[in-house]
């Protein structure tokens, strides 16, 4: 079976994607509220926003590991309700929330997942991501036993494993050293570069979206509230730092929120 | 242009993302001598109680010319039996709990990974767990007490297949049950096959059951097998009629199982339990 891609097609669409979960004694509580974005293929986009503002449940409804209320996402040029499987061998996922065994060594979890992602020479490969992310003095060891700047080594190279087309990171360098980080974001923009992957990016860190993404989406309450390229939002919001921006829209009240035809007349 | 931008394979059922799950688990337990000795541990020391008790009964002091006496190993063949049930369940059960223990759903299906062959591997490494601990406690028995239950022939592969069988359904079940009601069901894993114990029948006939029991102990596959069992040992011949009818009803559990932890999975998909459901 062959599906066309066409060329300028993103690398996610997600068309009024709403998440609602039932409470046992109330209304339900909308984690996501019909929003509406594209990713163009080859960028890296933040989503921004701050606890509770819906990204984790974004990221997964992309993912598919949750299934939307309403709405619907394709993810390069794929229905994800109706054909995920299609398109999980192109994409991949890292999360300090979603962790790997810990009582498997890095090479076997590597290897499962090598495996599971349908990789012919799995030894080289997962030699060869050792060797790129510094691991291979872990390789033997179980992975729970190593810092928190290890396993999120590992978790990359897990992500990195089939080469994705489109990696989804979650809180890429949360809980990490400013050395640490700098090297991930720094293998980041080395893996873009090489491979013409899009990224999304879910991030508390406003210096790593500056210098990471080309777009950045807003969100708020489960809604995109705004989106643009990180200096479009500087000149809008006439601040200096993506945080000033980030702690406007967090603290604006609730009427001056944008709704989401606002928000996509702004951009 | 890339080679997969031209076209997206199709991604069928593959038995290498299967072996790859029995490869994960399989490197979890050979991590782990402790777990290799537990899973031979208990069948072991459950075979040497029943075949002393067997030894007991069939003796003049325990009664002599009793039921037990007229069938060698009866009891043995019995308590074995039972465990290739309960471990065929446990096996299921707790490959599934490890994930849920390491939080590694999440990772496990943003994967190609399938349900199907996520079950087939929890399948597959249950019958590899049941037979580390059977086989050691099986081959004992024969120092110990003179007696083999291979010498039960190839009835014995349908008994052992059947039973297996219906352990990988409440396996499901039990799966089931923890995707939806998540950590707080997983006692469930060591329990519930002990419910079916009186019903099965394993160490006396389904004619000792009171009258309103015995319809419900035969809708159990175990039952059948446990009475075949016996009637492969007291008369020396294979009751075709309890093989097809535990052969049928365990066709109709395993398509409960399947379908409740398929009903169960996208359940667990609506509430995002994949991602959240842990320690």
């Amino acid at each position: 079976m062959t599906e066309r891609i066409i060329p300028q097609q993103p690398a996610i669409r997600a068309d009024g994607l709403t998440k609602r979960f039932p409470t046992p004694d109330g209304p339900d509580v909308t984690a996501v509220d019909a929003i509406t974005f594209a990713v163009p293929r080859g960028s890296v986009t933040g989503l921004l926003g701050g606890n509770g503002a819906g990204k984790t449940t974004t990221i997964s409804m992309l993912l598919g590991l949750l299934l939307p209320t309403a709405g619907t996402v394709e993810v390069l040029g794929v229905d994800m309700a109706r054909r995920r499987h299609a398109v999980l061998p192109r994409m991949n996922f890292s999360s300090p929330y979603v962790e790997l065994p810990h009582r498997l060594t890095v090479r076997e979890n590597l290897t499962v997942y090598a495996h599971l992602y349908g990789l012919t020479c799995v030894k080289k490969r997962v030699q060869e991501l050792a060797e790129h992310l510094d691991l291979s003095r872990f390789l033997d060891r179980p992975s729970g036993g190593l810092s928190a700047g290890q396993k999120t080594r590992v978790a990359l190279a897990k992500a990195l494993l089939n080469d994705p087309e489109l990696l989804l990171l979650d809180e890429p360098t949360a809980s990490l050293d400013p050395d640490t980080a700098d090297w991930i974001r720094t293998y980041l923009e080395r893996y873009r570069l090489r491979t013409g992957a899009t990224i999304l990016l879910a991030s508390h860190n406003m210096l790593e979206v500056e210098r990471l993404c080309d777009g950045v989406l807003m969100m708020r309450q489960g809604r995109i509230v705004d989106r643009g390229a990180p200096s479009a939002l500087l000149a809008r919001y006439g601040r200096q730092t993506l945080e000033e921006v980030f702690l406007d829209i967090a603290r604006a009240s609730d009427d001056r929120i944008p709704t989401g035809e606002a928000a996509d007349a702004a951009e | 242009m890339p080679p997969n931008e031209m076209a997206i394979p199709r991604n069928d059922f593959s038995l290498r993302r299967v072996g790859a799950m029995v490869l994960r688990y399989w490197y979890l337990l050979r991590g782990s001598w402790p777990r290799i000795l537990e899973l031979a541990y208990w069948p072991t020391m459950q075979m040497i109680l029943w075949g002393y008790i067997n030894q007991f009964m069939a003796s003049s002091s325990g009664g002599g010319s009793g039921w037990v006496a007229q069938g060698a190993g009866v009891l043995v063949s019995a308590v074995l039996l039972w465990d290739v049930l309960f471990r065929g369940q446990l096996g299921v059960s707790i490959s599934f709990l490890e994930e849920m223990w390491s939080r590694n759903l999440g990772h496990l299906f943003v994967s190609p990974l399938r349900p199907g062959e996520w079950v087939t591997a929890l399948m597959t490494m249950s019958l590899l767990r049941t037979l580390i601990g059977v086989l050691p406690a099986a081959a004992l028995a024969i120092p110990f007490f003179g007696y083999s239950v291979f010498a039960l022939g190839l009835p014995l592969a349908a008994f052992f297949a059947n039973l297996i069988v219906l352990g990988w359904s409440l396996g499901l079940l039990i799966v089931a049950l923890i995707l939806r009601y998540g950590m707080g069901a997983e006692g469930l894993a060591w329990i519930v096959v002990f419910m079916l114990a009186p019903v099965s029948v394993v160490y006396y006939p389904v004619s000792v059951l009171p009258t309103w029991l015995q319809p419900v102990s035969l809708a159990l596959p175990s039952a059948h097998v446990f009475e075949g069992m016996r009637a492969l040992v007291f008369d020396g011949t294979l009751r075709w009629d309890h093989l097809a009818w535990a052969v049928g009803l365990n066709m109709v559990y395993m398509a409960g199982g399947v379908a409740v932890f398929l009903y169960a999975f996208h359940q667990a998909r609506v509430r995002g339990a994949l991602l959240q459901t842990g320690e």
